[in-house]
């Protein structure tokens, strides 16, 4: 019955390409404003199911909570490619009761603390609305404004309410909520949001060339554990990461030439050759640069350096699995506003599917 | 009683930043004129409503106030499809990364406020605060466009939408001093179920952030015999818990030092025991940084009080108020005013 339903839909949207419409970016927003701090991804799982349910012909949700999702393809000698999208983001977990609304917490995952003070933060699975506040700049000395604010030193307060359902060990985020800027996007958590839309996207349009393994992963942010163990069930023959990568194409003080912008925001895909983690699969960058030149899609390589994805805990399971990554790039990620340029996010998914489209069993000799 | 939580958060969503304050003045003029007899505006921008009084000419006028700026931004610079920017009034750059704002150009833009990575920044900054001249507003529009639609000097806004939390907590910016126009409309709304021998003066002063331009001439232009100031003050909360703050719920603080005209002090102090009405005092050795200031040395001088409002995180996008608070104020002025008796101004005297 379900493989039935599977090739009606297939025969339907054989013509239909994925594409990134009104659709796709109301599913953003949703994903963006959904609160799923590492450890804590069931909004997002809930929402990864609903989408991904009827599109799939198996779909597991592990130990850890990685949703791991299998669209088998046709004909034989079909190659399994592992694409996987982290689910997670960084945010805040509630250490402390300190007074009635007052609560310590910890990060999680790397944020600045420069970017904490004075912001709204959504507290817990109800998304209870708090703030993480500040002494009063006319109560400060001189000394003290020159000092970046610890984040042991800040709090969350939740008002005033004694009935209040917040508890040491919820999570909290930022509190901000998706919105269009310009040609752009904006919201929280855009990595690895925009990651997951549009991994929920190929699901739902499957190339028949592959078997599609697309992992929808967890704690990537505290140590790409959840990959780990994905890539470790899917056992793939190579692997893509879809990810969010920064974007430091902003001027220098100075007006010298900004040599460390990372990715550009409008220069489209960004290719992994080399991060902190992870050197990519030579063939796997040739096939996509391949495919976007032959294509006339925009491509840039992310400048080698550190950082990383998912793909650091993929490559090195099991036997060893080429893999590689794709980022939208985006600027301000891990602050409370990210941006994306929408144009990027369209000309990813393009490259990610004309690349999948494009493997064979030879892909790798 | 009327909920004053919408009008709370309709005025801290309008934009009034110091020197800008009309369309935050619209509407307050809006919620007064019924509560009122007459509305007109200063010279500089700030709107005086006036209520008569029962006693026969001539008669004593107490000016009640309450400033309507807010802080904000302004923007100080273009550069390629980034924006450069300054402060209105006192504003901490600390809060600013990662900020929501409006631009307020040729049309109202939204933007963020941007902190670049230490390598686009001088060494000695690196892994510091980042000063604000050093921050960018990301309108995520092209540089061409942003050129046609923002100049040099356009003011910049606050944008972080108002939030309600637990025991009717309301966190925002420019609630600092938006909280006390309420409380001043509250005290107009019980005024009209009350008599009151003296005249009225409610003002929603200008630029008190910045240069407390409006009290000082508004006080001139309407010389009244006594004048009350209502402004926050700081809320004891993270970060803030030492003698110079006062608890969210805990009632209003009264103003002592030679900012506070000592007979207005004690007869406000003795007004608030007598109806229950918590309160504390808030000491301030030189001045109180409030109109305050510029009202006591108005022409020959004014006799001045000053309530103020407990606020957390003041002068943060996330000031926190309870509206409990909000209320008390504007019931002991209203009470205070309905008191006001013909022989009054005999016992007002330093001595």
């Amino acid at each position: 019955m379900r493989n039935k339903q599977r090739d009606k839909i297939m025969t339907q949207e054989k013509s239909s390409a994925p594409r990134i419409a009104a659709a796709q970016i109301r599913l953003l927003e949703r994903l963006s404003n959904a609160c799923a701090v590492s450890g804590d991804e069931g909004a997002l799982r809930q929402v990864v199911l609903e989408q991904v349910r009827s599109a799939a012909d198996d779909v597991i949700v592990d130990a850890l909570g990685n949703v791991l999702v299998t669209c088998r393809g046709q004909g034989k000698d079909r190659p399994r490619v592992m694409v996987a999208a982290h689910m997670d983001e960084v945010g805040f977990l509630l250490t402390h009761k300190e007074n009635e609304g007052i609560f310590h917490f910890d990060t999680v995952g790397r944020i600045d603390a420069r970017q904490l003070v004075g912001k709204p933060v959504l507290v817990g699975s109800e998304q209870i609305p708090g703030v993480i506040g500040v002494k009063p700049v006319h109560l400060t000395e001189i000394e003290e404004r020159s000092k970046v604010i610890s984040i042991k030193s800040l709090r969350i307060d939740i008002g005033l309410g004694k009935d209040s359902k917040v508890k040491v060990g919820d999570r909290a985020t930022f509190a901000t909520r998706f919105f269009r800027l310009g040609r752009n996007l904006c919201g929280k958590a855009f990595d690895d949001r925009i990651g997951v839309a549009t991994l929920i996207e190929l699901v739902t349009h499957a190339p028949t060339n592959i078997d599609l393994l697309a992992a929808f992963t967890v704690q990537e942010e505290i140590g790409l554990r959840g990959a780990r163990v994905a890539a470790y069930t899917f056992d793939p023959d190579l692997a893509f990461v879809l990810d969010c990568t920064p974007a430091f194409d902003l001027p220098s003080w100075d007006g010298e030439e900004n040599t460390r912008y990372n990715t550009r925001l409008g220069a489209g895909p960004a290719i992994y050759i080399a991060d902190g983690g992870t050197i990519s699969d030579p063939r796997l960058i040739q096939l996509l640069v391949r495919t976007a030149e032959e294509e006339g899609i925009p491509y840039q390589f992310r400048q080698p350096g550190g950082g990383g994805t998912d793909a650091g805990a993929i490559q090195r399971q099991r036997a060893g699995i080429p893999s590689v990554s794709i980022s939208v790039p985006g600027r301000y990620l891990h602050t409370p506003v990210s941006l994306v340029r929408l144009e990027d996010w369209k000309q990813t998914l393009n490259l990610v599917y004309a690349a999948l489209r494009r493997i064979t069993s030879k892909t790798l000799t | 009683m009327t909920d004053f939580t919408p009008f709370l958060k309709e005025l801290i969503s309008a934009p009034g930043l110091s020197g800008h304050e009309s369309p935050v003045c619209d509407l307050i003029a809006n919620q007064w004129k019924p509560l009122v007899e007459k509305l007109s505006l200063s010279p500089l921008g700030s709107l005086h409503g006036f209520r008569r009084g029962e006693a026969p000419d001539p008669r004593s006028s107490v000016l009640i106030s309450a400033h309507m700026d807010a802080i904000g931004l302004m923007v100080k610079g273009l550069e390629e499809e980034f924006l450069r920017l300054t402060s209105v009034g006192g504003v901490d750059a600390r809060v600013l990364p990662g900020q929501l704002v409006t631009v307020h150009g040729r049309q109202d833009i939204p933007g963020v406020v941007v902190m670049p990575p230490d390598w686009l920044l001088p060494t000695e900054i690196h892994n510091g605060n980042v000063p604000i001249e050093y921050l960018w507003i990301d309108t995520g529009l092209t540089a061409q466009r942003l050129a046609r639609l923002v100049r040099v000097g356009d003011l910049v806004s606050f944008a972080q939408p108002p939030l309600e939390l637990s025991g009717e907590v309301i966190a925002g910016h420019s609630l600092d001093n938006r909280v006390s126009i309420v409380a001043l409309t509250h005290c107009l709304q019980e005024l009209t179920q009350r008599v009151h021998q003296w005249d009225v003066w409610v003002v929603a002063t200008v630029q008190e952030e910045e240069t407390l331009g409006g009290a000082a001439t508004s006080a001139f232009q309407l010389r009244p015999d006594v004048a009350v100031v209502v402004d926050v003050t700081y809320g004891r909360g993270p970060g803030a818990d030492d003698h110079r703050t006062f608890p969210l719920g805990g009632g209003l603080t009264l103003g002592w030092g030679p900012n506070v005209h000592p007979t207005l002090f004690k007869a406000f102090k003795t007004l608030a025991e007598e109806l229950e009405i918590p309160y504390s005092v808030e000491v301030f050795a030189h001045h109180s940084g409030t109109d305050a200031i510029a009202l006591q040395v108005t022409a020959e001088g004014i006799p001045t009080v000053l309530l103020s409002i407990p606020l957390r995180y003041m002068h943060t996008p996330v000031e926190m108020v309870m509206m409990k608070d909000i209320q008390r104020t504007g019931r002991l002025l209203a009470e205070f005013i309905a008191r006001l008796g013909p022989d009054f101004m005999n016992k007002v005297n330093m001595d």
